[in-house]
């Protein structure tokens, strides 16, 4: 038997081989991020007032980790929530932890304040049992001071106003388990009452003395190059602009009354003059157009023997998505003294620094870049982008900061989406209804293009006179396989991956390929459930052998068997462990199928994502995820013609809307010993398996292809032709 | 271009020198510095820029501040009454209505405006009176959670 911990990362990998195994051990070993940063004080801070600064390299981006991490600091070191502070991302300040992605943040960020607050502590009460001459036993820990007999000292008088220094070093002994006050239990994220107050939040309400507004001429294709522009004219129409930049094809213009430079983008539009650019291939059948492109074939799974007499065959599709923020990309950018600094809502600030750094040649030291909190993004979206071409127009104006802000048309437009995607799979069952044979095969774009350190994937490097063009890579990789090898114990598997190189700009979207790969999986899992006449319950549980998998099933199959169906009504199900190592959530959806439409009423959750942090964050990430999904599933889809994205606002991409929005209910299952695993992406894929389940218990239609509006509408029309 | 005008917003008026065809979005935020009301569109398809006109909810994204001159312009700071928060705002906290908040401010704006129209409003009423406001995140469950705990 190989060591679990092993297996699983393996597996996540998309590496696993059968009989492979390493000895792994990980007892000694600094958990999260302190393996790249062990310094204590790089994660925190004792501050004179009281309070406790804590540092982290993640972002805010709503999914409510620094409030994650602010109840781990503050349990460790028995301080009420409000006596701890959260620095977020920034590149003078704190920890490189590259990436807020893949449900990450709490493994890694969350774990590593947990570890530097327990040190922190150990080393206060040292401090204290020496100054006051006494066993550490003797002392006490409450509101920032240590308490021995009569006498207290605060944190900052323990360490005479100076830092904690030192490294983490394990074993650490972490506050125990039955004495948590904070962790665990459903505590409110300060930043809801700025919101509904109004106050001050994101990158879009900052405002500096004498800021300018910036706007960007953009191409009518992706590769289109700037042929003529008549810079007189457009002065003459729009005195007040104080700047027009011509880069090779990148243009900006900027001035200080936002209308005006609105009004001036628009004129740009018109006549600006453009060459056309390399049509998109619109082919009529997107999916034959996609499984012919080159790239690589790579074999992800395999073992046992594979028949090539396959009982049941289906061909699942995705379509491109967008991440359609609702608060377009947005970035403030400052030249001074021969520094730049930079205000971004980008998942990933030190990636963009280097990213920066190299598209402007300015060293690194010469660039700050803080994190600010901006629009939900659910994965990689303009904000990289809009934060470069801020920094580009920054420094034609030293002294002056500059805010751009996309408009709504520029993020549909541009923002890379989340990949198209085809499946095919067959599979052999045994006499007994249990499947014998899996054979998987997809074909999928690239699931990452962040910048990391890279000018090519910024999108105004492309237009520079020294463009930073996109390299050609064909290489099967991480984010398409995620999920593609089903959790369910199968005796003969062959996962295959194909790459190709999509029309459009594409890059991460909330659970990467994760999303199409679970929807594709738990589909088929549906329809050979039906074919080996098993209740869809009982056919996933006769596959499951992980106990925890095992138990959210059980734990649905218990909440929907008080449910009943009304007439023209059904529920699916759908289960997946996200990346296969982190949470665990089994999904079901109740659907309405009239005529040629569906409404979804209800769907519920149940997840266990290892022992909870915040009890409300878990639900409120899921909650939102499966309303996400949803709204991905049944309606959405970027269209596009020969020669750009025709979907570029919410009349032509619809998304869900108040009156589409169904009941939900999630069940969180606790695992205090077990440890802690994002949350925020797990619901994605089982959603949509459940909605196209409950979709073919409702009318007997199956459809196999995203968006299922479009299909339950195709196949209605069929039936009735 | 530029003419001088009469602005009353949150009860207090102001005197605004500008191009009369500013949509109103850009007036209160650039000019007035309030950050309520937020820019999503501009095409009065996401109500991210939410503000009662005389009482009512509607998109300041694409109307031009000379339409509204004479009009009482509430944004989302206007909503309070001195410290004491709106329930509806309260009701949002209470409930833990917000992933991102990107929309909050539609969703607040609207449901004050429903609630003006009806106090009692059923669930259709309540949605129809947000179906303007769209919310990425996902939010919308908690923030009919949040308007129904006021309307009880
Ligand atoms: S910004 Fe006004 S409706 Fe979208
Ligand atoms: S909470 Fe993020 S858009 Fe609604």
């Amino acid at each position: 038997m190989s060591n679990p911990t092993r297996r699983a990362f393996l597996r996540s990998m998309g590496l696993l081989t059968i009989g492979f195994s390493l000895p792994f051990s990980d007892a000694e070993d600094l958990p999260g991020s302190l393996k790249k940063t062990p310094n204590i004080n790089a994660w925190l801070e004792v501050l004179a007032s009281g309070k406790v600064r804590v540092f982290t390299g993640k972002i805010e981006l709503g999914q409510g980790i620094r409030t994650a991490i602010a109840q781990m600091a503050a349990e460790e070191l028995y301080l009420p929530m409000h006596q701890v502070e959260v620095i977020m991302a920034d590149t003078e300040r704190s920890p490189n932890e590259t990436y807020t992605a893949g449900s990450a943040s709490i493994e890694n960020s969350a774990i590593a304040v947990r570890y530097a607050a327990a040190t922190a502590r150990a080393t206060l009460l040292q401090r204290a049992a020496q100054q006051f001459e006494t066993d550490i036993e003797k002392l006490t820990l409450k509101n920032g001071f240590v308490q021995y007999r009569k006498q207290r000292k605060s944190f900052s008088e323990l360490l005479n106003g100076q830092q904690l220094s030192g490294e983490v070093k394990m074993p650490v002994s972490l506050k125990p388990k039955r004495m948590y006050e904070l962790v665990g239990k459903a505590i409110h994220r300060s930043e809801i009452e700025k919101m509904v107050k109004a106050e001050s939040w994101y990158v879009q309400d900052l405002r500096f003395p004498g800021m300018i507004h910036a706007r960007i001429s953009r191409p009518p294709s992706y590769d289109s190059r700037l042929e003529f522009l008549d810079e007189k004219a457009l002065r003459k129409q729009f005195p007040g602009l104080q700047k027009v930049v011509v880069k090779g094809s990148f243009v900006g213009i900027m001035g200080a009354d936002e209308f005006e430079v609105m009004q001036a983008q628009q004129w740009l539009k018109d006549h600006a003059r453009w060459s056309v650019g390399t049509s998109l291939p619109a082919p009529k059948d997107l999916v034959t157009y996609l499984k012919s492109l080159p790239g690589e074939t790579k074999s992800i799974t395999k073992r046992g023997t594979l028949s090539s007499n396959a009982t049941w065959k289906a061909r699942y599709i995705k379509p491109y998505l967008m991440h359609g923020s609702i608060g377009p990309s947005c970035a403030v950018a400052w030249y001074q003294d021969g520094k730049l600094q930079i205000w971004t809502h980008s998942q990933g600030v030190y990636p963009l620094r280097e990213a920066l750094h190299k598209m402007l040649d300015l060293p690194l030291e010469l660039i700050h870049v803080q994190g600010v909190a901006g629009s939900g993004c659910y994965g990689h979206n303009g904000a990289d982008d809009v934060a470069a071409e801020a920094a580009l127009l920054a420094m034609t104006v030293p002294g002056i900061p500059v805010r751009l802000q996309w408009s709504r048309e520029e993020e549909h437009a541009w923002e890379p989406y989340g990949s198209a995607m085809v499946f095919e799979v067959e599979a052999r069952l045994d006499t007994q209804g249990r499947i014998q044979e899996w054979n998987y095969e997809l074909w999928s774009d690239t699931h990452s293009t962040r910048p990391g350190g890279n000018p090519e994937n910024l999108l105004p490097a492309r237009y520079l006179e020294k463009p930073f063009l996109p390299k050609q890579n064909l290489e099967v990789n991480g984010g398409m396989v995620r999920n593609s090898e089903p959790y369910y114990a199968l005796p003969n598997l062959a996962v295959t991956a194909h790459r190709f190189s999509g029309p459009l700009r594409v890059s991460a979207l909330r659970s990467l390929g994760g999303y199409g790969n679970v929807f594709a999986i738990e589909c088929f899992m549906d329809e050979l459930a039906e074919k080996a006449r098993k209740d869809p319950f009982e056919f996933r549980l006769m596959h499951l052998e992980d106990t925890r998998a095992i138990a959210v099933v059980e734990k649905l199959r218990e909440i929907l068997s008080k449910e009943k169906n009304a007439p023209g009504e059904g529920v699916g199900i759908g289960f997946a462990r996200y990346k296969n190592t982190a949470a665990y959530c089994a999904v079901a959806a109740r659907v309405r199928v009239i005529q040629r439409s569906m409404q979804v009423i209800k769907l519920w959750a149940v997840i266990d994502a290892g022992e909870i942090i915040n009890r409300d964050g878990i639900i409120n990430q899921t909650e939102g995820g499966m309303i996400q999904s949803a709204s991905w599933t049944i309606k959405e889809q970027v269209k596009f013609d020969t020669r750009q994205p025709i979907t570029r606002d919410w009349y032509s991409y619809p998304i869900f809307r108040m009156s589409e929005i169904p009941e939900v209910a999630v069940h969180v299952i606790d695992q205090p010993n077990e440890k802690p695993l994002g949350a925020g992406e797990a619901v994605q894929g089982p959603t949509a398996a459940a909605l196209a389940n409950a979709y073919y218990q409702a009318s007997g239609g199956r459809l196999r292809e995203l968006p299922l509006l479009l299909s339950s509408y195709r196949e209605q029309s069929q039936k009735e032709n | 271009m530029k003419t001088t005008l009469q602005l009353r917003v949150n009860g207090i008026s102001h005197s605004l020198t500008i191009d009369p065809d500013t949509p109103l979005l850009y007036v209160l935020r650039n000019q007035l510095q309030l950050n309520g009301p937020k820019y999503g569109c501009g095409l009065q398809q996401c109500g991210a820029c939410m503000v009662l006109l005389d009482g009512k909810a509607h998109p300041s994204c694409m109307i031009a501040v000379d339409v509204v001159k004479n009009q009482e312009i509430t944004t989302l700071e206007g909503i309070s009454s001195g410290n004491t928060l709106h329930p509806l705002q309260q009701a949002f906290i209470d409930e833990q209505a917000a992933q991102c908040g990107y929309c909050v401010n539609g969703m607040l704006v609207s449901a004050v405006s429903v609630l003006k129209e009806s106090p009692h409003p059923d669930e259709k009423t309540i949605r129809e009176g947000l179906e303007r406001v769209l919310c990425r995140c996902g939010t919308q469950a908690r923030f009919l959670r949040a308007i129904k705990r006021v309307i009880r």
